[in-house]
Order: structure tokens, then C-alpha cells, then sequence
């Protein structure tokens, strides 16, 4: 039964996607029209992966640092994502592809980094530190980022700041065809994982008596969920709260075995960013608004209420 | 001797940065139907034994076996299936059912990609029923009371199928009844599933009227061991733990009971 909602309400988020948009298509056109296949299926479809791939990361990540309220951006992926974007902008890289790149190296970067301060205490993988890093190095690329973004010209300013908010207008189908190629490999070492993952729940002593490789857990979790996660900014930016509300109302209804939990979370995170970015090219067309400010604004105060029920329960 | 579970030959072990070694040449090893129970002051040694046991530390000289391989080198899964243990503590970080709860235990037995098979149900409830907790299978973890936690954490440990159990200081905050009740249970899992135990307590005279042989720590050094008779005389006692005791047998066991301190000796 849920699982057939949560189907047909990915399959409605696809379909809306397709039909809706400023320009207006004839329903019976649809199929026949350029705008429908060049514009907004892949767009649709490229939505649907990217919120997707951040719900799984996000499912994964609140296991791994044992807090069901972290986002895949708090382990500073956006910060340094953020900067080599800005970086790239500043530098007028031209190319399709030069601001993806320039994203998805930055942040590689800051998990580098992040990685790296995690590993600080010794051979083992310290999750708290990972949180703590992670905000610390999206600090300083967030600051590195303002200070290129202060002393760049209007116009650049301008696209610097909405890529930092997120927005999938890039989509085009090879953009689709290279996250559906990218996304299975993270998403399957992460599937593989759910069972250790549940047991990380009970804390890392009890998980590896009841059978987990623990150290080994750590490591390819917090690598896949991240690599997952610089795909997903390198191609639509930094798309806030998906990855945080999606999971949350996924345990809600499906409980935390991360077997299910997972393709719920990829499911629902499709829908929800499909969804927000029909609404983001709808509400104020002819113009856009970047999809971070509607999961933003749909998200916060999902956010809220889930903070109060966690905290009252 | 080549049946034992558990064998810890001269071992010795120091935390790494520590300038005093944690355990200092000690030896223990538990067989199938045997109840062990490691005794000792807090610091003594205890908990160190049994991470270096379970594989998590590696002894600097000595050897840690389970079964015929060293302890460190059993692969987490396949150490698993032979060994359940019920851990000081831990937390949950979500809200769980103690049926789900149990079932954790049968990870050990899974697949990477399969599903849990009709013998892994079955295996959850023998534990349920075995620790009796059937009743409570689809209640909440956090609305039972600390002796029914205490027994469906057992239950876990049991749904992996071990030959050996390790519980480390199991009856803590639980009061008489429960912390009986826990002590039978486990030793009614020795005498008819043939398991072996090990077991850390604080409490001397409950040790003594369950295990068939203890461990006396002190400072990581073995102060006795053998049969609660051997160990635990009233000069041991009275030495390892500073304090005047008197003793009684209940059962053919040795009991404890602490005296009032005179008080011109001082605290």
C-alpha cells in the first residue's frame, strides 16, 4: 500500500513535471513537442535522480553520524562545491561543463578535507568529528566564496549567487545520462551497507559484536553518501532540506531498517525535488526561482515540526 | 583440550600513551556447559579482558583464541555466529520494537542481498521464548522496565546462535527479583542449550552461587582462580577489595558480607 502510494505519487511528480512549465503545450502536442523532450524530461528526469541520490545520502549520513537531523550539506560538500563554482565563474571558465566541474572538484575537496579531520584521532573514523569538520570547512570555503563573490561585478554576482542556491535550468539529457551512469555505483555500495547500518545504530561497540565490519562501514558510507552528494551539487547546486526532510518522513512510514528505508528515501526524495522544480519554473514565469529556495521554504518548516516532535518524544 | 571456546594464554596488555600495563600475564578459558565470571575492583583489568576476548584489542604478548584462531583475526560476521555478547551499554538511537531488536541478532546469518529466511523467524522466537519475553514482542524497547530490557538484549545475543555468551556487568541496576531472575536465566542457558559463559560482575556472592569457576582480578593481575571455594576465602576477599568481610556457605557456595569498619582505623 505504501508503497504503491509512494509510486504513483513519483510517477504523478514525473508526469506534472512533463506537462506543466511557462510555456504552454497542448496536451495532445506532448509527445511531438521540442520543449517536452529537450526541455522537460530530462529536466523532470534529472530532478528525479538528484533528489533521489540526495535522499539516500542524507538516510545514510543520520545513521552514520548517529543524528536523525543531519543533511548531506552539513558535512561541507556545499561550502567547497559552493567555491569552485564561484571560482570558476570568476575565472570566466566558458564551457557547459566548466561550472559542473569546477563544483564537483571543490567539492571532492572539502571531503578530502573533511576525510582527513575525521581520521584525526587515530586509525579510526570518528563520526562526531566528521559533523564538527564538516561545518568548519564549509565555514571557510563559504568565506573564501564571499570574498571572491564581493569583488566580482554585478552580472557575475548575480549567477554566482543562484548557482549557490541550486537550479536544474543546465538539464539536458547527457547531464541525465552521466548522473544515471554515476548515481547506481554509490547508491548500490550504500544499499549493500543498510544492514550494517542498522546495527550502527545501537553504537559502534554493539555493531560490531552483532557482525559489522565497523571501520570498514564508516568509511564506505561516508565516501559514497559523499560522492553521491557532489554529483548531485555539481549538477543542480546546493538543493537544501531534501535531504534532511525526506528521510525523517521516510522513518516515519517505513520504519529505520535502511532496506527499505534507502529506495523509500531515493523515491520520495525524486518526487519531492521533481516536484519543487515544476513549482520553482510555474509560480513565477516567465522567471525562475532557484529549487533551494522552494525546498527551502517547503522544507524549514517540515524541519520545525519534525525538531519538535524528535524532541518531545 | 580442544574443545574450549575461549582460551587467553598469559596475557598482557597495555593502552597505548598508558606508562602501566592493563592486564599483566593473564589467563582464562571457558569451555561449552562452562559458567565463567570475572570478579574484580573497578580498574582491575576487566573490561580490557574482555575486549581483547572479543578480538577488539590484540595482546601485546600472550594469545586470545576463539576456538583454534586468534580472536582479532575472526572476520566481525563469522565471530559473530559463535559468540553472542550483551554489552555494558548502549543506546539506541531510534526507536525500536523488541522484536526487530532480536532480529539484529540474526544479521550474522543473513546474506548480503537476501532476505531473513523462515529459520531466522524461527531462531527469534526460541530466543523470545527462551528468555521469556514472548509476551512482550511487539512492545517498544523504551517502555519496558530494566530487567525486561536486560532479557531481550539476552534474547539477541541468543537469536545469533552462539556457543558462547559474554555479558558484561548484566545485572546492574536491576533490582533483586530481576537480577535473580537474570542469573538463572543464564544459567539455565548453560545447563540446556550447553553454551558457554562469560561473565563480568561486580557482584561477588551472585558469581559464586552461579559460575562454576571465577576470575579474580587485581591491578590486570590474576589474584585466583579456579572454583568459587578456591577463590573467594575471607583473606582473598579482604585483600583485593580492602575492606572486612565475613564469610558463609549457602548452597556449597562461599557468601560475602561485608563488615562495619572499626572506626579507629579510618576510611
Amino acid at each position: 500500500m505504501r508503497w504503491t502510494l509512494l509510486a504513483a505519487l513519483s510517477v504523478l511528480a514525473l508526469v506534472l513535471s512533463v506537462v506543466l512549465g511557462p510555456a504552454a503545450v497542448p496536451l495532445g502536442e506532448l509527445l511531438h513537442s521540442d520543449i517536452v523532450w529537450n526541455l522537460r524530461a530530462p529536466r523532470a528526469l534529472l530532478a528525479f535522480l538528484v533528489g533521489g541520490s540526495l535522499g539516500v545520502a542524507g538516510a545514510s549520513l543520520q545513521a552514520l553520524v548517529r543524528n536523525p537531523l543531519a543533511d548531506p550539506f552539513l558535512l561541507g560538500l556545499s561550502g567547497g562545491a559552493g567555491l569552485g563554482a564561484v571560482v570558476a565563474i570568476a575565472l570566466h571558465l566558458s564551457g557547459p561543463w566548466s561550472l559542473p566541474i569546477a563544483a564537483f572538484i571543490g567539492a571532492l575537496a572539502a571531503l578530502g578535507l573533511v576525510y582527513r579531520l575525521g581520521l584525526i584521532g587515530g586509525a579510526s573514523l570518528d563520526p562526531r568529528i566528521l559533523l564538527l569538520g564538516g561545518v568548519a570547512i564549509g565555514a571557510f570555503a563559504a568565506a573564501i566564496t564571499t570574498a571572491i563573490v564581493s569583488l566580482a561585478d554585478a552580472a557575475e554576482l548575480r549567477n554566482a549567487f543562484l548557482w549557490l542556491w541550486g537550479g536544474l535550468s543546465g538539464a539536458s539529457w547527457d547531464s541525465v545520462l552521466l548522473v544515471a551512469l554515476y548515481a547506481p555505483i554509490p547508491l548500490a555500495v550504500l544499499l549493500a551497507a543498510s544492514r550494517p547500518l542498522d546495527l550502527l545504530a545501537l553504537g559502534e561497540e554493539s555493531a560490531s559484536y552483532l557482525g559489522a565490519d565497523v571501520e570498514r562501514v564508516k568509511r564506505r558510507v561516508y565516501l559514497a553518501a559523499s560522492l553521491l552528494t557532489a554529483a548531485a551539487v555539481a549538477v543542480s547546486g546546493v538543493i537544501g532540506f531534501v535531504g534532511l526532510v525526506v528521510p525523517h518522513i521516510a522513518r516515519l512510514t517505513w520504519g529505520h531498517r535502511h532496506r527499505s528505508l534507502l529506495p523509500a528515501a531515493f523515491l520520495g526524495g525524486g518526487a519531492l525535488l521533481a516536484f519543487a522544480d515544476t513549482l520553482a519554473r510555474t509560480v513565477v514565469a516567465p522567471r525562475e526561482l532557484p529549487v533551494g529556495v522552494v525546498t527551502a521554504l517547503i522544507g524549514v518548516p517540515v524541519f520545525a515540526m519534525l525538531l519538535r516532535r524528535w524532541t518531545i518524544a | 583440550m580442544t574443545t574450549e571456546l575461549l582460551r587467553l594464554h598469559d596475557v598482557r596488555y597495555r593502552y597505548p600513551g598508558a606508562t602501566e600495563d592493563a592486564l599483566r600475564g593473564v589467563s582464562l578459558s571457558v569451555a561449552p556447559r562452562q559458567f565463567h565470571a570475572v570478579l574484580g575492583p573497578n580498574g582491575s583489568g576487566k573490561t580490557t579482558l574482555v575486549r581483547i576476548a572479543l578480538g577488539g584489542l590484540t595482546p601485546l604478548t600472550g594469545r586470545a583464541d576463539v576456538i583454534d584462531r586468534p580472536a582479532s583475526d575472526w572476520p566481525r560476521q563469522d565471530l559473530a555466529r559463535l559468540v553472542g555478547v550483551v554489552p555494558q551499554r548502549e543506546d539506541n538511537l531510534f526507536p525500536q520494537r523488541v522484536r526487530e531488536t532480536v532480529l539484529l541478532g540474526r544479521y550474522p546469518h543473513l546474506s548480503l542481498w537476501g532476505r531473513e529466511r523462515a529459520e531466522d523467524h524461527d531462531a527469534v522466537d526460541h530466543a523470545l521464548a527462551a528468555c521469556d519475553v514472548a509476551h512482550l514482542a511487539d512492545r517498544w524497547l523504551w517502555t519496558l522496565s530494566g530487567g525486561e530490557y536486560q532479557r531481550v538484549r539476552v534474547a539477541r545475543a541468543l537469536a545469533q546462535e552462539p556457543k558462547l555468551l559474554v555479558l558484561d556487568e548484566p545485572g546492574m541496576s536491576l533490582d533483586l527479583k530481576h537480577e535473580m531472575g537474570l542469573f538463572e536465566l543464564v544459567l539455565g542457558l548453560v545447563q540446556a542449550q550447553g553454551l558457554g559463559v562469560l561473565m563480568i560482575t561486580h557482584d561477588l556472592n551472585l558469581a559464586a552461587r552461579f559460575a562454576d569457576s571465577l576470575l579474580l582480578l587485581e591491578g590486570g593481575r590474576t589474584v585466583a582462580s579456579g572454583a568459587p571455594t578456591e577463590v573467594l576465602t575471607q583473606q582473598t576477599v579482604e585483600t583485593v577489595f580492602s575492606w572486612p568481610v565475613a564469610m558463609q556457605t549457602i548452597d556449597g557456595r562461599p557468601q560475602m558480607i561485608p563488615l562495619r569498619q572499626p572506626k579507629e582505623s579510618g576510611a
